[in-house]
């Protein structure tokens, strides 16, 4: 396998927790090549024949086993669309985590588009772990368009964690799912826009089959003129439970734009959305600032505690 | 040693400037128990709130242990020593109450460490140590995780406003427990207690009675409690109010 530099270990840590070579199976892609691969007798991973991505495939029954695909950028310019789709067997319980880290030296524009397709069987229990973040002072922009597709079959549970608070200019987050009977679908997004940082979060969540139940919650900071938009919306088409939340703090001149909807199409669809933007409380920075926190000290705690 | 010299507070309320403190002059000796007690509408809450710093009086001025202390945020003051319970808790979204006794405690205190303030306050702290400071706790709980907070600091002056307010009658017990030790231990600490219950009252080396913006009494509890109990303030509120009209 080629030896990663110094800045792609840190991104590599900062994306994945990750301080060198995973266990268990992963994909390591670094700069629009792969540059280290590893397969257990249940997780294969294969590349797509045009070139463009690879293939997971988790075999049924696969327990307590992780799949890391973390990909780094430290090439200014370099624009890529990565296709990966994960065929998860039934019965299966997995950590899947991926993510991606640019550092932008240079005057061009980086950009990495990661196209993530997930086909959960029945019964198996997936948890996703997604973490953006950009670093380098370059004029360049760091870009990062995720595009998030999970197909849940009967009784399936995903959870997913996406985090972005740091350093990524512009991004356009799409979320898809689509639940089979009884599934589950819990996400959880952290968002943090700085400087002149422009994110656009959207989530549809379709409720198919009876008894099945999503939970989506975004909270997330603006600071400094950054724009965020954020939109949740969950469908219900059967007898289903179906949750939003939105909850943002604005702050300096940051801007943010709440879109939740929900459509029921069924009678028994229960479906609830809540959502509240507003500066940090007064009152917390006073009661901080009773325990001996500066006010600068006290809004930090009060932005770590919320994102975390 | 707290002195407050000819204190004045006022405020806007419905274009009227309303006077909430008038001159008031005030000194409270170290290793004291003080409870201010009077009307509601007296001025208690705000009188507690200027000496944490965060109601900025209009006029007068104020000293800690003979530091002028009058124009000090409510930042300098913490760290001088002046802890503020509040009266009502405030509730954060995410941070857990291991992170505000942490924030308390002004170091990176373990679960251990943490859970002992809030045996303190009569919390299991196994159950209570990782959840949030928001609205799933009750206000009871609320209440004692703030009492909590200031007894993780190393506090000179403490403030508790209404502690009694929103506790069940067990934590009271506790409450009265937890005052008791706070002035037994060898510190030399002054706590100032806002409170109405006669429980609390009978523990003080001094009772205050502000009324109207101003100190009507002071003394020890031995000269000032029986004239509360059974006086102006417990009987006759309807006459009171009649006038008023």
């Amino acid at each position: 396998m080629k030896q990663m530099d110094a800045v792609q270990k840190r991104l590599l840590q900062e994306v994945a927790d990750l301080h060198d070579i995973p266990e268990g199976a992963y994909n390591l892609r670094a700069n629009g090549e792969s540059v280290g691969r590893a397969t257990t007798a249940n997780i294969d991973i294969q590349s797509k024949p045009e070139g463009s991505g690879i293939d997971i495939r988790i075999k049924s029954g696969t327990k307590n086993e992780s799949v890391h695909i973390p990909v780094v950028l430290s090439e200014s310019g370099l624009k890529e669309t990565v296709y990966n789709d994960f065929y998860i067997g039934d019965d299966c319980d997995v950590l899947i985590v991926a993510g991606c880290g640019i550092d932008n030296c240079g005057s061009q524009d980086s950009e990495h588009d990661g196209i993530h397709r997930f086909f959960v069987g029945k019964n198996s229990k997936i948890r996703y772990v997604e973490k953006h973040y950009g670093s380098g002072d370059g004029s360049g922009k760091r870009i990062l368009d995720p595009k998030t597709e999970v197909y849940q079959e009967e009784g399936s549970t995903v959870e997913m964690e996406m985090v972005q608070i740091k350093g990524v200019d512009s991004t356009h987050r799409t979320t898809l799912a689509e639940l089979g009977k009884d599934a589950k679908l819990i996400i959880r997004e952290r968002l943090m826009t700085h400087g002149e940082q422009n994110a656009e979060s959207v989530y549809k969540v379709e409720l198919k089959g009876d008894g099945s139940s999503a939970d989506v919650v975004s909270r997330s900071v603006a600071r400094d003129t950054s724009f965020q938009k954020l939109d949740l919306c969950i469908i219900g088409d059967a007898a289903c439970t179906g949750h939003t939340e939105c909850d943002s703090i604005i702050m300096d001149s940051g801007r943010i734009l709440a879109v939740p909807s929900l459509e029921a199409n069924n009678i028994d669809a229960a479906l609830v959305h809540e959502a509240a933007i507003g500066k940090i409380a007064g009152e917390q920075l006073i009661k901080l600032m009773t325990l001996g926190l500066t006010e600068a000290e006290a809004e930090e705690q009060i932005i770590n505690g919320f994102l975390k | 040693m707290l002195e407050l010299k000819n204190i004045s507070f006022s405020a806007d309320s419905d274009g009227k400037n309303a006077e909430i403190i008038r001159d008031l002059t005030l000194t409270v000796g170290d290793n004291r128990f003080v409870v201010i007690t009077g009307p509601n509408g007296g001025g208690k809450s705000t009188l507690a709130k200027i000496i944490a710093g965060i109601v900025t009086p209009t006029s007068g001025q104020m000293l800690l242990n003979g530091e002028d202390i009058t124009s000090k945020s409510i930042t300098e003051r913490a760290r001088m020593g002046v802890g503020f319970a509040f009266q009502q808790p405030v509730r954060f979204k995410g941070l857990t109450v291991h992170d505000l006794m942490r924030i308390a405690a002004g170091k990176d205190i373990t679960a251990a460490d943490a859970c002992e303030y809030l045996s303190e306050v009569g919390l299991c702290a196994k159950d209570y140590i990782d959840r949030e400071v928001n609205a799933s706790l009750s206000g009871g709980e609320l209440k004692r995780i703030e009492i909590a907070t200031v007894l993780a600091r190393d506090v000179k002056l403490a403030l508790f406003d209404e502690p009694e307010a929103g506790i069940d009658l067990w934590s009271f017990n506790n409450l009265i427990r937890i005052f008791e030790k706070m002035r037994n231990t060898d510190k030399k600490r002054t706590i100032i207690v806002i409170s109405h219950q006669e429980r609390i009252l009978n523990i003080a080396d001094e009772i205050i009675v502000l009324a109207d913006g101003q100190v009507t009494k002071q003394g020890t509890k031995d000269e000032i409690l029986p004239e509360i109990i059974g006086g102006k303030f417990a009987v006759g509120t309807c006459c009171k109010l009649g006038k008023e009209e």
